[in-house]
């Protein structure tokens, strides 16, 4: 057995060798590459984890920027052409910038992070990652066969997002949950969330059982975050007019603005009124919420909503073609104003009265992407029977819409908005209203039709258990 | 005896395998496992260890021990000539329990199972098979949530949704129905089933009967106890059943919280985290050791854990201890108290809506009349030997006696309960045997599953190091797989740990795909001694998932050739 063993070990110990020390496949490159004499800050490399590898995606970083290491652990997660591996370290220290950001692809031997030997020097290595690592790279290029170009490149990337993370943590840490804050309690998800969203938990109010937070509350934390970030720059822009346009010149309408045009200046042929009529939402609110994860749009919900009660009163959905007759359109088809780049398109949810809420919402994200693309087709987009338009997402609360050609009315929708109400029972109250505006052509449709076709309407919407099947 | 002993165990020494901390894991050997082949094996390369070396050296392999029945034969026949009511004895009407019991009968012993309470044990009622109804349903579940995998399909489903109860009633109803194809297949073969608690009143004499009933009392010319487990809960827990529970309040789904800690995350928490989570809750394991998964093979572990943990609803303090858990009451929360494993310091407090407690399970061996026979239990295990004889308390085999499944913790799995009580009646009717838990398969059902044979890697090193052989490792992905790839599936790795010099294999793990079922190839090789250089030519369709392992087997490097031709080639 023993003279088995010994003559086993020859021809094969050598390719073995890399199993044997490391107890998995994990390849882990490293190359020192002491920039500086004294500062030890050395490059995380992308492997070549098997011959045919000539470049790797990061799957994840198992480690966040600023994490400690040790020897041997699992930094990144590299996809190769086979299969996905960890990367390990064969140092013990900080892993100070990660330079390629998760879902990236790099080269094989260029670098994808940084790894800092002290804590004192991660500020260091971070301000090496974002400034151009010529000068810091320029007397290591002699020992290092990475190549240098792709490295600046990469490097710039992560310096915004480490700046404002640094930041961030500046923030205070009261949190009303438990033992006078000095504990957060949040779910598993709602931890997860904020890290992916960059929304520090100890700024988030709870909504969960005892103050717990929960995912919807850092979903809302990062949506109120967002909308303070791109408010910021619109106060710049009142001064400065956006950018693209040109003051002091002429600019011709595109084919699109053009056709608006026209439709706008035919319209006037029609004689139109409008009937205005407010709406509790409070139901309508809890049933987006319930279904909002599903993929249901608000959008999708008025439209059905919309298409129930016009089923009930076929003449709002009919037109005046000749002047002469009622033409009773056989489908329901809510077209829906969307306001585009430098125009206005109306992509159509045909038969929305038929379709269930979850379909017709993915009709809807599919139509706004189409329409994003310019692939929207004609029966896509000229087919509408009724139209939808809605400001309310502006906060705009109230507004009137011009009737299309060739339909017999146009719903004008305002934010839905807290809103103090007696009720009928003598007491006040507060509720969501939101207030809709139908403008109609007068020749088919009378202002009793219009006032029973919002009655219906309203009635839906606050009862909206019909709306999901 | 002595040959094969200088040839076998020149090499062989106790491997030590305290280090890996398994007691958390239940179907992981909390005991030394005697390293063994059975009696198919034509060689004697193999390695025997025994690490109880309290116990008599019970180092022999099957041909010598004929000696040893023949003189225990022979004790029979000096004593008065007894007649006995039945030929065997089996309390606990577990997997264990019956699958002795078909044994006995196809090998016609009179055989009486004696149960005190329903036919089927922890496994049909409380355990597997239950668990396996709820994860049938979170597996679709998931399946139908990810939209991601749906749309690369080019499937569309609107909304999933659940009923609890159904989903409950779904794995009940599992329950009854494989207790009653258990009881029936019983009644079928003439096993007499006597409900009552079985205790041992002396050797070969049990009396059973119900609580305010008169006892029975019965004997038997063998007797085997197969009293199975129940879950173990550390102390300061307080279960309520309600929301702090064990697993046999779980499988019954009464609700499903928004956010439940799972303590232990041994193959029950995974599962269960994967139920819960596919159901919507949250989850947060608490684990005492360092990392997660104790027990898999550690590469397999961070592979699960990235796609068992990471991506999911899920997060887990690791070196922890609950120190104390109160069910929610008054409308306070459920708290958990953590403390640090090492240090026993104060480290955090959890407040949830439910806590699973899921830190592996405790024998169930109390009233079983074992001071009667002088049997001490070490920790409630019953002692035995490698052929699950039971050892008293100095040390002496206790004629007639027997001890299987979790009982003797050897290794608490139902199939391996079931492999021990044939291995037993295989003994008692004059053919020794003694089963190799090497070969024994072992699954955890997670989407996707993770399987596992034999060693670890670890251990498999450990071993090569003490016993100076070479230890190589083929590993193969689910990526390159057709079938997998078909269905969008890709995510998984099968892990061969061998011996390049003989192609001996050592062990395999699975994560991946119907893991669970890939495994069996590689358990049966390992039973029957089949080495690497032959299985490699054992043709696998195409295109299916058992191709993971052909190229598994393929891309391994043995030196040695093959051993024996399969078949002569036969032109056709």
């Amino acid at each position: 057995m023993a003279q088995l063993l010994k003559t086993t070990f020859l021809p094969s110990s050598l390719p073995r060798a890399s199993t044997v020390r490391s107890p998995s496949i994990h390849i882990s490159t490293h190359r020192s590459r002491t920039t500086q004499v004294e500062a030890k800050i050395r490059e995380i490399f992308m492997p070549a984890l098997s011959s045919t590898m000539t470049e790797g995606k990061i799957v994840s970083w198992v480690k966040s920027e600023g994490d400690k290491l040790s020897k041997g652990e699992s930094v990144v997660v590299v996809e190769s052409d086979k299969a996905d591996m960890d990367v390990e370290t064969f140092y013990d220290g900080y892993l100070a910038a990660i330079m390629v950001e998760e879902g990236g692809v790099a080269a094989v031997g260029s670098a994808i992070a940084l790894l800092a030997e002290t804590e004192e020097e991660i500020a260091e290595a971070r301000s090496k990652a974002s400034s151009s690592s010529s000068s810091a790279a320029q007397p290591a290029s002699t020992s290092s066969s990475a190549p240098e170009p792709s490295q600046t490149e990469k490097i710039a990337e992560p310096a915004g997002p480490a700046i404002s993370k640094a930041a961030a943590i500046v923030g205070s840490a009261v949190h009303p949950a438990s033992e006078g804050g000095k504990r957060v309690v949040a779910s598993p998800y709602a931890k997860k969330l904020a890290k992916e969203l960059k929304v520090e938990l100890e700024r988030v109010v709870g909504s969960g059982p005892m103050g717990r937070i929960v995912a919807k509350d850092v979903e809302a934390a990062a949506a109120a975050a967002d909308a303070a970030a791109s408010l910021a720059p619109k106060v710049g822009t009142t001064v400065n007019p956006p950018s693209g346009i040109e003051l002091g010149t002429v600019v011709p309408f595109t084919t699109m603005q053009g056709a608006v045009s026209r439709n706008m200046v035919e319209s006037l042929a029609v004689p139109t009124f409008r009937v205005g009529y407010t709406i509790t939402t409070d139901a309508l609110d809890a049933l987006y919420k319930k279904i909002k994860s599903k993929g249901v749009t608000m959008t999708a919900l008025l439209a059905k909503a919309t298409a129930l009660a016009l089923v009930k009163h076929p003449v709002i959905n009919s037109s005046c073609r000749d002047g002469k007759s009622f033409t009773y359109n056989s489908s329901i088809n809510i077209a829906v104003a969307v306001a585009m780049d430098g125009g206005l398109l109306t992509p159509v949810l045909q038969d929305a009265d038929k379709v269930d809420i979850y379909s017709l919402s993915r009709k809807w994200k599919e139509l706004v992407d189409k329409a994003r693309a310019k692939q929207l087709q004609p029966h896509e987009y000229n087919t509408g029977t009724f139209t939808l338009s809605n400001l309310g997402m502006y906060g705009v609360d109230r507004f009137d819409a011009i009737l299309p050609p060739g339909t017999g009315a146009i719903m004008a929708v305002g934010a839905s908005q807290p809103t103090v109400v007696a009720t009928k029972d003598g007491r006040i109250g507060m509720k969501n209203q939101m207030q809709v505006n139908v403008t109609a052509d007068h020749r088919v449709i009378y202002g009793a039709d219009l006032a029973s076709f919002l009655q219906t309407l309203a009635k839906i919407i606050e009862d909206p258990k019909d709306l999901t099947f | 005896m002595q040959s094969s002993f200088s040839l076998s165990c020149s090499q062989a020494t106790t491997v030590p395998r305290s280090n890996y901390t398994f007691d958390s894991l239940p179907f992981a050997p909390s005991k030394p496992i005697n390293l063994r082949f059975c009696g198919l094996r034509r060689e004697a390369l193999g390695f025997s260890s025994l690490s109880r070396s309290h116990f008599r050296r019970g180092l022999q392999l099957h041909t010598p021990t004929r000696s040893k029945r023949i003189s225990a034969s022979l004790v029979d026949n000096g004593s008065p000539p007894k007649s006995f009511d039945y030929d065997l004895i089996i309390i606990g009407a577990g997997v264990g329990g019956h699958g002795a019991a078909l044994h006995a009968v196809e090998k016609g012993l009179k055989t009486a199972i004696i149960e005190g309470d329903v036919v089927g044990g922890t496994c049909v009622n409380r355990g597997c098979v239950p668990s396996k109804a709820l994860l049938a349903v979170s597996g679709r579940m998931r399946e139908l949530q990810s939209e991601h995998h749906m749309k690369a399909l080019g499937l569309q489903v609107s909304a999933a949704g659940y009923d609890r109860q159904g989903v409950a009633d779904h794995a009940n109803n599992l329950a009854s129905k494989i207790r009653n194809n258990l009881t029936n297949s019983l009644k079928a073969l003439g096993v007499d089933i006597l409900t009552g608690v079985g205790t041992i009143l002396g050797p070969q004499k049990v009396k059973y009967g119900k609580a305010g009933f008169p006892d029975n009392i019965v004997t038997a010319k063998d007797i085997i106890i197969a009293t199975g487990s129940v879950p173990f809960v550390p102390k300061g827990v307080e279960v309520d059943g309600k929301t702090v529970i064990t697993s046999d309040h779980a499988l019954k789904l009464e609700f499903v919280p928004d956010w439940i800690v799972i303590v232990g995350s041994g193959y029950i928490g995974l599962e269960f985290s994967d139920v819960y989570t596919a159901l919507g809750s949250e989850v947060t394991f608490v684990e005492a050791l360092d990392q997660l998964m104790p027990g898999f093979d550690p590469e397999i572990g961070k592979l699960a854990q990235r796609v068992l943990i990471n991506p999911r609803k899920i997060d887990y303090h690791t070196g922890v201890f609950a120190s104390k858990i109160t069910p929610a009451k008054d409308g306070k929360p459920v708290t958990i108290e953590l403390i640090d494993a090492k240090t026993k310091e104060q480290k955090d407090t959890l407040e949830v809506d439910a806590a699973l407690i899921a830190t592996g399970r405790a024998p169930f061996t109390n009233g079983l009349g074992l001071e009667n026979i002088n049997v001490v239990t070490q920790r409630g295990f019953v002692p035995v030997d490698e052929r699950m004889r039971v050892i008293d308390a100095d040390g002496n085999l206790v004629p007639h006696l027997y001890c299987i499944g979790d009982a003797n913790g050897k290794m608490m799995l139902a199939h391996a309960a079931s492999a021990q009580g044939i291995s037993v009646v295989e003994q008692i009717t004059g053919r020794d045997h003694v089963l190799n838990h090497l070969s024994i398969p072992a699954a955890c059902f997670t989407h996707p599953e993770i399987s596992m044979v034999g060693l670890t890697e670890p251990q498999a090193r450990e071993k090569g190091e003490t016993e100076a052989f070479e230890v190589s490792v083929a590993k193969t992905s689910f990526k390159a797989n057709t079938k997998a790839l078909a269905e969008n599936e890709g995510e998984g790795l099968a892990k061969l740990i061998y011996r390049p010099d003989t192609g001996e294999i050592l062990g395999v793990h699975i994560f991946g795909l119907h893991a669970a079922d890939l495994i069996h190839e590689a358990s049966n090789a390992i039973a029957l001694g089949t080495r690497i250089q032959d299985i490699k030519f054992a043709v696998h369709a195409h295109p299916t998932l058992s191709e993971v392992l052909d190229e598994l087997f393929k891309s391994a490097k043995v030196e040695a050739h093959v051993s024996s031709q399969v078949s002569e080639p036969v032109a056709v």
